[in-house]
């Protein structure tokens, strides 16, 4: 019996790789598993080769792995491409009807499943992804009855006919692989999950998720990978909460339309990727100038330019920070996992209300579309804070005063009226303004102005800038990380443990403003600093050095192939860091 | 005590030139509001950049003047977010035409509750006088000293093209005229166009007060015009090189964007209740298990 377990299936785009990876991964998170999902596909929608790597385990994890123990084929490229991804002993369970080859059968065993032919026999070729199921279930010893509720809640609506037949596709599949194999192989036999029902998402359905618990009501965006499914989501959803997504013409439009709509008093946003932000510049810079609430998700994919939209990369850090002329108060928070993305969301437009400004939720990729299991969210832990929005009885204003919108507070944030409301007139302008909001050039008042929305986010709240594990004091070993990889550094950093390097691991959270001071303790304490980012330049370890310093410990663990980083990967750059140090 | 056009007054002196057109079209919808009676709090104006652009500043109700060319999606927003605003965007023809002209197109066709007005003087005024895309062939500005050599938009055509459902335009000149315009316009249940010939008194010493006079057909002297047919719209429209003033063309069938919206909201959703109940909660948790 093993406790965790890699499984791909790989093929053409189009062709039912990715109904065969969720019917595969719905009866094993059912049955308790804790599952991380990776897709790998192109730009283009049908053809080209696409596959589905999904990695199982009887305890919780958060990233992918570095081998592949089940390859399942529905073409040779699949093989020919993954071969190497394959551990020693895996197996490769392919279709008969392209006459797969194996490469190399010291290293996999080829298991032959006619998963065209079955399916054609019990009626359409369509169900050759069942068989495929089902042979990847033989293999595990997955009791096929898991199947049978999830088979109907998918068919059901098409007639106990189609139900009854894919259910005897997942069963001809098994059968013939025990038949093959002689039953259910131990080396791939799973103990059993711990039965605890999960969620099994992407990090984009949080995110939405996350919109609807905040009380967004509308979301003007435009289409880009890979953000789509955040817009996908909340079309669905909005309406049914009097809300509504608006197909905007561009990101500019999507920006200032959420502008519009956060300045009429609705909680509204915008979810986009790197070409979409690079539009949007100047648009939070109008939000951060008048004040206005905002919130933008920035899916990152790789850049520059069009760069590689279909992949994993965190090289948008710099341009979140400073993208926009001129200084404004802004925040800028990263996520690393799905729950955190899904609460973060709900914080996103609390800070943005409370603090009046722009507020960027950075994912990646990975983050993003990767699926995961994940604990039920936690409704008690949904809090709902607008921070100095006026309710109706104000107090009568001078005409032609107006009400003192931008009025200069000891904390910087000044109380904030709706239009609409009696009393509470005033203007808004991107031009330099007075309390009242009216233009004003005068050098006093720009100084008093700029100083006060600068001041907003001196003491901004935020619950956990840092996420720090850190049980040794004085650490060979300080690993920094964001987003997505924390899962591959906290595997790479048990490894390197249990080799006797101590190691801390801090994830970052708030990007910006730079929980310096939270950082400062753990750098000054460790011999060495890692910062492990998915972009060329190490963005992050630049960070680092400009807000607590330490250049001369720091090194970068950099990578900018479009692939996630695996553990291995990590532990192995790391384990280079100590070695090479030891020796100098 | 009623609204009059004083109540939509504030103290700030304009920074137009004197003579400029743009006061005309302030005094327009000071009085427009007046006379639809809506309160300074009902109403916002979202505004570009540009001389024009400066016009939320110079009335007295909520008003909004955001980034260059932008105006149309930050009104759109705040009308989605806030139905029983009377919502109005304004700019200039650099900012409607040029920078944001995508926006333009497009808010016509999504037909959105929102009047836009625009402040056209066929020349950039506040950057000193560059040509822009309603300026003339062979006119000379700063940026075309030899005379522009691209052609101007049609814009009323344009508007038809894209599905507008309220097309009208005026002139400084015509207080009375214009007034009635955006009144019309602010009733109109969708998005509703007016271009306004707003001369440049200090950069455009061709397209001026003068000129137009001479040269603007007004739409009330031409025998049984019906504004109701397209067809007919285009012709006149094509006929007098787009020179006409009144109400072009208005489509009272076609519904609004905030009537057609699958599921949006009637009430104003910024006065809707933001909190999810625990059962709903559940229910949006449940799809993932
Ligand atoms: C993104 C951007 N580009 C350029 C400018 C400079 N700019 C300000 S107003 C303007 C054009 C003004 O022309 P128009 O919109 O016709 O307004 P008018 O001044 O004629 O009323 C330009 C180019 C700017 N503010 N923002
Ligand atoms: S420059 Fe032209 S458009 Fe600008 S205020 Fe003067 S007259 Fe009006
Ligand atoms: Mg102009």
């Amino acid at each position: 019996m093993i406790n965790q377990l890699s499984w791909k299936v790989g093929g053409q785009q189009g062709e039912g790789i990715e109904s065969t990876g969720e019917i595969f991964a719905k009866a094993l998170y059912r049955l308790g598993y804790h599952l991380y999902g990776y897709r790998h596909f192109s730009s283009r929608i049908k053809g080209g080769h696409t596959n589905n790597k999904i990695r199982v385990s009887t305890e919780k994890i958060r990233s992918v792995s570095d081998d592949l123990d089940i390859l399942v084929a529905f073409d040779q490229e699949t093989i020919d491409v993954n071969f190497e991804e394959l551990r020693q002993g895996g197996i490769i369970i392919a279709d008969e009807k392209f006459k797969p080859v194996n490469p190399d059968d010291t290293k996999a065993k080829l298991c032959v499943v006619p998963f065209t032919k079955i399916a054609t026999e019990l009626g359409t070729s369509l169900m050759k992804n069942m068989v495929a199921v089902g042979a990847s279930s033989a293999a595990l010893g997955i009791p096929l009855e898991n199947y049978h509720p999830i088979v109907k809640e998918i068919f059901g609506r098409k007639g106990d006919k189609v139900v009854e037949s894919n259910i005897q596709a997942i069963e001809k599949g098994a059968e013939y692989f025990n038949r093959e194999a002689g039953g259910p192989i131990d080396d791939f036999t799973l103990a059993p999950g711990d039965g605890k029902q999960r969620m099994y998402m992407i990090g984009n359905d949080a995110i939405a998720m996350g919109a609807i618990a905040a009380g967004v009501r509308i979301m003007s965006a435009y289409p880009i990978t890979p953000a789509s499914e955040i817009m996908e989501y909340l079309i669905d959803k909005l309406p049914k909460f009097g809300g509504t997504v608006i197909q905007t013409e561009d990101e500019i439009a999507a920006a200032t339309m959420a502008i519009g709509a956060n300045y009429s008093g609705v909680r509204a946003f915008t979810a986009s990727a790197g070409p979409g932000l690079s539009l949007m510049a100047e648009s939070i810079g109008l939000a951060g100038m008048t004040e206005t609430p905002l919130v933008v998700v920035d899916t990152q994919r790789g850049g520059p330019s069009t760069g590689l939209p279909t992949k994993q990369e965190q090289s948008d850090i710099m341009a979140m920070i400073y993208g926009t002329h001129g200084e404004i108060p802004k925040v800028v928070m990263a996520p690393s996992t799905v729950e955190e993305a899904f609460y973060d969301m709900v914080e996103a437009f609390n800070i943005a209300e409370e603090y009046q400004c722009p507020v960027i939720l950075l994912s990646d990729l990975q983050l993003s579309l990767g699926k995961q299991s994940v604990d039920p969210f936690d409704y008690n832990r949904i809090e709902i804070r607008r921070g100095k929005l006026m309710n109706e009885s104000l107090p009568e204003i001078d005409k032609n005063e107006g009400f003192k919108r931008y009025e200069n507070t000891p904390d910087g944030i000044s109380p904030r009226t709706l239009p609409g409301m009696k009393n509470g007139l005033h203007h808004v302008t991107g031009v330099e303004h007075a309390e009242t909001g009216k233009p004003s050039e005068t050098a006093d008042n720009r100084k008093v102005q700029m100083d006060k929305r600068l001041r907003k986010l001196r003491h901004l709240k935020f619950e956990t800038p840092v996420h720090i594990d850190a049980k040794h004091e004085r650490p060979d070993l300080l690993l920094i990380g964001i987003g997505s990889t924390r899962g591959a550094i906290e595997e790479a950093m048990m490894r390197l443990e249990n080799e006797g390097v101590s190691v801390n691991h801090a994830h970052i959270r708030l990007l910006h403003p730079f929980p310096a001071e939270e950082m400062k303790p753990l750098i000054e304490k460790a011999r060495h600093v890692v910062v492990i980012e998915q972009n060329a330049t190490g963005q992050l370890a630049g960070l680092v050095k400009l807000n607590v310093g330490g250049r001369d410990k720091i090194s970068s663990v950099l990578k900018y192939d479009g692939n996630p980083f695996k553990p291995a990967e990590v532990y192995k750059e790391c384990k280079g860091v100590v070695s090479h140090a030891s020796h100098v | 005590m009623p609204v009059t056009f004083k109540d939509f007054r504030n103290k700030v002196r304009p920074n137009w030139c004197p003579g400029c057109g743009d006061f005309s079209v302030q005094a327009s919808i000071q009085r427009a509001a007046a006379n639809l009676g809506l309160t300074p709090d009902s109403l916002a104006i979202i505004s570009g950049i540009g001389c024009s652009g400066r016009i939320s500043g110079y009335i007295n109700s909520y008003g909004f003047h955001g980034i260059h060319g932008r105006a149309l999606p930050i009104a759109q927003g705040v009308k989605m977010g806030n139905r029983d605003l009377t919502v109005i965007a304004a700019g200039g023809d650099g900012d409607g035409f040029a920078i944001g002209m995508g926006h333009t197109i497009h808010a016509i066709r999504r037909n959105i509750d929102i009047t836009y007005i625009v402040m056209d003087n066929q020349i950039y005024g506040l950057t000193k006088g560059q040509t822009s895309p309603r300026s003339d062939m062979g006119f000379k500005t700063k940026s075309t000293p030899a005379g522009s050599v691209e052609s101007p938009l049609s814009i009323m055509e344009m508007a038809l093209t894209a599905g507008a459902t309220f097309v009208a335009q005026g002139f400084s000149s015509d207080l009375k005229d214009l007034t009635s315009l955006i009144e019309q316009g602010i009733q109109h249940q969708g998005f509703s166009l007016i271009n306004v010939f707003s001369p440049c008194v200090t950069y455009n010493k061709v397209n001026t007060y003068d000129w137009f006079k001479e040269h603007l057909i007004d739409l009330n002297d031409i025998e049984d015009y019906d504004p109701h047919n397209r067809v007919a719209a285009m012709q006149t429209l094509m006929a007098h090189n787009g020179l006409v003033k009144g109400l072009i063309y208005q489509d009272n069938e076609k519904k609004s964007y905030q009537d057609i919206a699958p599921g949006y909201s009637q009430e104003p959703l910024a006065d809707t209740n933001i909190q999810l109940t625990e059962d709903q909660f559940k229910a949006l948790v449940g799809e993932f298990m």
